[in-house]
This record gives structure tokens, C-alpha cells and sequence, in this order.
């Protein structure tokens, strides 16, 4: 382990800004989804209503948590059409200047599932697959929608957590609607407008021939980049305009752009748990959650700083300086293979344990370069659940899961039955919670034991020793946990080739898996709280707003972890890390 | 049942509509603004050099000649797979692990060129690991203050001028981090290079962007 000043001082500050950007985002979520007045309501309201008339939605009417699935689901399913539909005959839409052709179909399907259920996993490079049509009418507009959908199920379990003695969770139309118009637009349009100023394009023009200084031409590949690049971040996407994705300078040109990508990754996040804390009658609630993952996103965020900044002992005994200048003749030193220079060490793993702890999945340096212990840091955090902070909604709703788990094992300990918010928690919510918990790793662990028996599965592997383990095990974990990012050496990209068919398939149930399959028992256990009156809190009930109760949660969440995952962490990363240091190379 | 049923209208009515406003006239809007207010970036920071486009000032450059300052290591492909540095329509890294000897191979032979190139180097001068690892996107556009130092002795042979010239110039391109904090102190290897050229006269021979003329990076 090896620290710059500069790198602790990127954690700290970016965590204070975020701590400093919670409350607000959170009151504003409060106001949007319990339909007060916003300050955008001369232009949107209109909008708003316009929409509803034409679609037929009642705003008053409520739904109650199986028909609010229910409407979800018929969302999902229809809304993913003309993603397909555009991706196959592309080559005969508008703005496609490129001239791409038609997606493969097998890619066409696992890429409309993938930015259905906000995953973003990418089998494909974008600047040679997608038209400029396809990427905006058809990836970006599921950047929002999905977003939006994680978002709207999170309120509706807040709603189902801290409502009382009530049967319905909303109106899934209205949130979804209120979602896009009030939040993720006007928030996009003014981010898209910044990340331009900063260098990120935004042209319908053809990709720009250049002729260098030197006679060294170069085709520079354009697009709408800056609009697809807020939503992409901001709704905790990941799935990159350009193969390079975040790494790309269109996408993220400088070290403020940079800082803004991480802020936005988690400012709903963080907002979802204030607005569940006050919600719930007792801002500290929510903060009791707050720090128990702001604890764990500070660890895993040190530790992967450190793993990289010591660099490759390996590249070392070749005479490469891997020690950081940071002051004159500065370099950055550590593990650079796979990192972008702007970014150094310090803005590539701080990027790095973000985009993990949500499920966004955009990355700005490759993780499969990562050192073991580097690497094991991004991959942990899918595992855990992607609850740190967590990507738009699914973080909250699985940080609760867990919030309750806690509180069953502090009820069992003191020979009580468990109280969370004055509800009882019963046998219904635990076999939920039990159920959304042991989902995730059955896919992962179970498709990732599939791939590497199968040919077309373990063929793919890209570095060979315990290394290849892991970036199976990284793709069905990302694929799983919907967040999107890869060791991304797996062979999985070359259309045609048995192991392109395998993991488009697989990979399309484990995102299917990973999205729904958790979020209905966690939609099932909100609508069996709802229903609940309020016990009045007894000497016996564990109070849930005490750093006695966010240590528990913390202990529940990484024993969790560690008791699912310990075994194949050991296999791969682990054990690689020991090969390392021993000098040994595959 | 006809609760259900109720759901497909506003399914594929909101469907539609907000396909039209998110998917079409957000970005439309959005690059409607962005041409007026920000022309130069939303069209990519092309830099011109007498009026013909000689780069991006975001898009690294395979820098080859002895004369200029040289970019990272990139390993980007062309579009039939083959090794193609600074492909700037598909941009990519190695994904080599760690543990891979090929990288380990790699980077030893990277060590070794850059010696060949830089003979005037010190024996025994640390290298920067920025400068023998290929970056993330294949198209970094900047190198390390370290490494443009290493390159200093050559360039100014190359261009027959004294270190301390070059070094000048290399000093009034390093871009600081960002309120001090964030992101690395780096220099953008094209608007170097077209400093010098500037400054002290364009030596190549396969180019006509001479010196004198004024490049029109526009921020």
C-alpha cells in the first residue's frame, strides 16, 4: 500500500462535497415526488398534464404494490421495442453519418435488455456499432427511462417503509412522468451543457478527418455525446458513448469534469437516503444508513488508492518509476497501464470505487489492468450489492434490505421481535429479504461456475492464470448487479464467435435476474410494511438512529459479503495478488 | 385483470412521448446550445493550422519524429483488429492484467525504444511510468511533467536548440490540477509541439504547417 497527499485529499474532499450536496438533493427528490410546488412548474406543469391526458393516467388514483409491479413491468417490456427495432434497421434511419450498419441480433437483444435494466453492460464499441440515431432516440432515452424507474420504485418502498396502515405505494405513471420532467431532464440539459463547456462534443457531424502535424492522419469519431454523457452518469448508467467510455477525452476531458461524473453518480443516492430519513419522521434514520455506507465507500476507496498507487513489482525491477512525484518534475507514478493521465492515480481509483459502489459501471481506467488488490475493490463492491450510496433507487432499496436484516439479528440477540420504524418486521418481510439477498449471488456465482466449465464460456478469458477467473467472475457479478463496467479483456465482442452467443445470452438473464428477480420481493416487502400501524417504540425496540445500529449494519453487510463471495475472491484475486509478489507471471 | 389491461395505454402512449422529448428533442435542444455557446468544443477542439484541421487538442497523436514531444504508449486497433496507436474511431486500452507477461514483455521493450530514442538521457534517470504503460482510452492527449523532461535532450538536438530553451517552453505548458486537488499536473502534447513549432520554426519534412502561423485553438 503506497499513498500521495493528493490522493487522500481527493477522497476527503469529494466526500465532504457529497456530504454537502445530500440535503439538498434530497429535499428536492421530497418536493417532486410528494407533488409540491416546484419552481419549474410554470413550464413543466402544462407539459405534465398534457402527458397524462394523452395517456389516460388518473393522478389521483393510486396503486397498490402488485399493480405498481405490475405497471412497471408492462413499462419495461414495451419501452425495450423500439430500442431493438432501432438497433436492427438503423442503417435505413436518420443520423447515421457513420454509415453502421444493422446490430448483430443476439447483440441487439442483449444490449436492449442491458439499458433496459440500467446495467449498460456493453458488448460492443460504440463508435463502431451505433448510429448517432440509435445512441440518443434509443440508448439514451433508457438512460433515463431506467433511471427513472429505479428511482420511482425507490420512493415507492420509502413510501411503503414510513406510510401507515395504507395499501398503496403511488401512482407508478405519475412518479415516472414527475421522475423525468422535473428531476433527470432539466438536470441533464444544464450538466450537458457544462460538460461541454469543458470539451465534451455535441454534433450530429461526421467523424472529423484530420491531417497532423506530422503526417499522422487520424478519423475522429463525433456525435451527441454530451447530452448522452449526463444522463449516462447522472442516472448511474455507465454505458459509454465511445468503447473507451469514461477514459475517452470526448467523454470526460478534464479532472473537473471528472469530479462532476463522480458527483453525479451518487447525488441521487445519497439524496434517496435523506429523503427516506425524513420521510420517515427522523432525518438520523437516514443518516444512521448514511454513514454506514459512507464508512464503507471510504474504505474500499483507500484501499484500492493504495493497492494502485504501489504499482507492479513486476514493472518495477524493469526500472519503471512507479513512485509518485507529486510536487516538481510531477508524475503520478503507480499502476498507469490503463489510466489516463489527467486522471493519474488518485481520479482513476477514486472513479473506480464510485462507479462500483453504484451501480453506474462507467469507467475512466480499465480494471482489468488494476493490480489483484486494486481490482478486488471494484468487484467487492458489485458483490456487496451496489448499496454504497448505490446506483438510482437499487441502492436504497437493497441498503434497506439490509437495514432489516440488521435489525432480525438484533432482535434475535435480545430474544425480541424486531421492530424497524415502529413496524413489525414478520416472517413475510424476512422471507423477502432473504429472498432479494440470496438472488444476486446464486446468478453470480452460478453463471460465473457455468462459464468456466463451458468452452465458449472460459475461451473468452483474455489473461491467463487467476487473473482470467476473476474477469469472469467481475462479468457476471457486473452483469448481475446491473452495474455495467468489465475486466473488460474478456473476448466476448467479435460477432460471430461461439463465446459472443454465450455471453450475450447468459448475460441477458443474469441482468434480468439481477433486476427484477430483487426488485419484486423488495416491492413485495414494502407493500406488507405499508399495510402496518405503528408500534410505539417499547424499552425493547433497538433504536434504528444510533452509530450502535449503523456498526451493525456495516457488520451485517460485509459478513454478508464476505460469507458468499470469500471463496472465489480467494481463487482469483487474492491468490494473484500472492503470484505477484512472488514474482510469477502467466 | 382490467386493472392490468388498463396499463398498456399509458405504457406505449409515454412510450412514445417520452421517445420524442428525451430521445429527440433533448439532444436536438441541447445541440442547438451548445453550437452557439461553446462552437469550438461541440465540434470536437479541432485546431487549425492555416486554416486546415491538423487535430484535436482532446485527441492524442501518434508523435513519432525525434523533433516532437511524444505522446503515451496507446494501444488502440483499427476496425479489421490490427495494432493501430492513436485510433481515434476506436479508442481502447490493452485490459492486460498484471500478472501478464505479455505486458511485462511489452513494457521492457517500451523501456528499451525509449532508450534508443533518448540517448542524451542520463544513464540511470528513473523513467516515468506514464511513459512506457498504454493509457485507457489509446487517445491520451497529455503526458507527465516528468516525462516531458525526459524527452527534453532530444527534442532540443533534434531542433538544435539548448535544453533550457525547450524546457522553458515545457514549463509554460504544464496544466495544474484542478482547484489543486483534483486530476494530475499534465501537458497536452499537440499544443506543445505546435509551440515549438511556433516559436523556433517547423523542422519536419512531411508537413506545411510552418512557423509564423498562428493556430487557432480557440480555448
Amino acid at each position: 500500500m503506497s499513498f500521495t497527499f493528493n490522493g487522500v485529499a481527493q477522497i476527503l474532499v469529494f466526500f465532504v462535497i457529497l456530504v454537502l450536496i445530500t440535503k439538498p438533493v434530497g429535499l428536492y427528490l421530497i418536493a417532486v415526488f410528494e407533488k409540491r410546488k416546484t419552481w419549474l412548474d410554470p413550464v413543466l406543469r402544462p407539459v405534465e398534464r398534457l402527458f397524462y391526458k394523452v395517456a389516460g393516467v388518473d393522478e389521483q388514483r393510486e396503486h397498490d404494490w402488485k399493480m405498481y409491479a405490475v405497471a412497471m413491468l408492462i413499462f419495461s417490456v414495451i419501452s425495450t421495442v423500439p430500442l431493438y427495432i432501432f438497433e436492427r434497421i438503423q442503417n435505413h434511419l436518420p443520423l447515421n453519418p457513420a454509415g453502421q450498419g444493422p446490430v448483430d441480433p443476439t447483440l441487439a437483444w442483449n444490449t436492449a435488455v442491458s439499458f433496459l435494466t440500467n446495467t449498460n453492460w456493453q458488448n460492443y464499441s460504440g463508435e463502431t456499432t451505433m448510429s448517432y440515431f440509435t445512441q440518443m432516440a434509443g440508448l439514451a432515452f433508457h438512460n433515463f427511462t431506467s433511471a427513472a424507474v429505479g428511482i420511482i420504485i425507490a420512493v415507492a418502498v420509502i413510501r411503503g417503509f414510513t406510510r401507515r396502515s395504507a395499501s398503496n405505494l403511488g401512482n407508478f405513471w405519475v412518479d415516472l412522468v414527475r421522475c423525468c420532467l422535473y428531476i433527470l431532464l432539466p438536470i441533464a440539459f444544464v450538466y450537458a451543457l457544462v460538460l461541454v463547456w469543458q470539451g465534451v462534443p455535441q454534433n450530429f457531424n461526421a467523424y472529423t478527418h484530420i491531417a497532423g502535424i506530422q503526417g499522422f492522419a487520424q478519423t475522429i469519431a463525433q456525435g451527441p455525446v454530451a447530452s448522452q454523457e449526463a444522463i449516462k452518469m447522472m442516472g448511474t448508467n455507465g454505458g459509454g458513448f465511445f468503447n473507451a467510455n469514461s477514459a475517452h477525452p470526448f467523454e470526460n476531458p478534464t479532472p473537473f469534469s471528472n469530479l462532476l461524473e463522480m458527483l453525479s453518480i451518487f447525488a441521487f443516492g445519497a439524496g434517496l437516503i435523506y429523503m427516506f430519513g425524513k420521510l420517515s419522521g427522523n432525518t438520523r434514520n437516514g443518516w444512521a444508513l448514511f454513514g454506514a455506507v459512507s464508512l464503507i465507500f471510504l474504505l474500499g476507496a483507500f484501499i484500492c488508492l493504495g493497492a494502485e498507487q504501489a504499482g507492479n513489482p513486476q514493472l518495477a525491477k524493469l526500472g519503471v518509476n512507479q513512485t509518485a512525484n507529486e510536487w516538481s518534475l510531477a508524475q503520478p507514478g503507480g499502476n498507469m497501464e490503463g489510466k489516463e493521465m489527467r486522471f493519474g492515480i488518485g481520479s482513476s481509483t477514486l472513479f473506480a470505487t464510485v462507479t462500483t459502489d453504484a451501480s453506474c459501471g462507467a469507467i475512466n481506467s480499465w480494471h482489468d489492468s488494476y493490480t489483484p488488490i486494486g481490482g478486488m475493490v471494484p468487484l467487492v463492491n458489485i458483490q456487496l450489492g451496489e448499496i454504497i450510496f448505490g446506483g438510482v433507487g437499487s441502492g436504497l432499496y437493497g441498503l434497506l434490505v439490509f437495514a432489516i436484516l440488521s435489525v432480525f439479528i438484533a432482535g434475535l440477540m435480545v430474544g425480541r421481535t424486531p421492530e424497524y420504524l415502529g413496524k413489525k418486521i414478520e416472517q413475510f418481510e424476512m422471507k423477502m429479504a432473504a429472498l432479494a439477498i440470496l438472488i444476486l449471488p446464486l446468478s453470480i456465482l452460478g453463471f460465473t461456475a457455468l462459464a468456466i466449465v463451458l468452452k465458449p464460456g472460459y475461451s473468452a478469458i483474455a489473461n491467463a492464470g487467476p487473473h482470467g477467473l476473476t474477469e469472469v467472475l467481475y462479468a457476471f457479478s457486473s452483469m448481475t448487479g446491473n452495474n455495467g463496467s468489465a475486466f473488460a479483456g474478456l473476448g466476448t465482442t467479435t460477432v460471430g464467435t461461439p463465446s459472443f452467443a454465450f455471453y450475450n445470452w447468459t448475460g441477458s438473464f443474469a441482468m434480468i435476474i439481477g433486476r427484477f428477480a430483487f426488485l419484486i420481493p423488495v416491492m413485495a416487502l414494502a407493500g406488507s410494511l405499508a399495510k402496518k400501524k405503528i408500534v410505539p417504540a417499547g424499552p425493547g425496540t433497538f433504536p434504528t438512529t444510533t452509530p450502535l445500529f449503523t456498526g451493525l449494519v456495516i457488520g451485517v453487510i460485509l459478513i454478508v459479503g464476505a460469507l458468499t463471495f470469500f471463496p472465489a475472491l480467494a481463487l482469483g484475486p487474492i491468490v494473484e495478488h500472492l503470484l505477484m509478489l512472488a514474482g510469477k507471471t502467466f | 385483470m382490467r386493472g392490468i389491461l388498463r396499463q398498456f395505454r399509458p405504457a406505449i402512449v409515454l412510450t412514445l412521448l417520452l421517445t420524442l422529448l428525451l430521445g429527440i428533442i433533448y439532444p436536438l435542444a441541447t445541440t442547438g446550445v451548445a453550437q452557439v455557446i461553446f462552437p469550438s468544443q461541440a465540434n470536437g477542439s479541432i485546431v487549425y493550422v492555416n486554416g486546415k484541421a491538423i487535430g484535436s487538442q482532446l485527441i492524442g497523436q501518434y508523435w513519432t519524429q525525434p523533433q516532437y514531444f511524444h505522446g503515451r504508449p496507446s494501444d488502440t486497433v483499427n476496425l479489421s483488429g490490427t495494432p493501430a496507436p492513436y485510433e481515434a474511431d476506436n479508442s481502447g486500452g490493452s485490459n492486460q492484467g498484471p500478472t501478464n507477461a505479455a505486458l511485462i514483455q511489452t513494457v521492457q521493450q517500451r523501456i528499451a525504444e525509449l532508450k534508443k530514442e533518448n540517448p542524451d538521457v542520463p544513464p540511470g534517470t528513473p523513467i516515468p511510468a506514464d511513459l512506457v504503460t498504454a493509457s485507457a482510452s489509446g487517445l491520451d492527449p497529455d503526458i507527465s511533467v516528468a516525462a516531458a523532461y525526459y524527452q527534453i535532450p532530444r527534442v532540443a538536438k533534434a531542433r538544435g536548440l539548448t535544453q533550457a530553451q525547450v524546457q522553458q517552453v515545457v514549463n509554460q505548458h504544464i496544466q495544474g490540477r484542478f482547484l489543486g486537488i483534483f486530476g494530475e499536473p499534465r501537458i497536452n502534447v499537440l499544443e506543445l509541439n505546435l509551440a515549438l513549432d511556433q516559436l523556433f520554426g517547423s523542422i519536419s519534412s512531411t508537413n506545411n504547417a510552418g512557423a509564423g502561423h498562428t493556430a487557432d485553438v480557440r480555448h
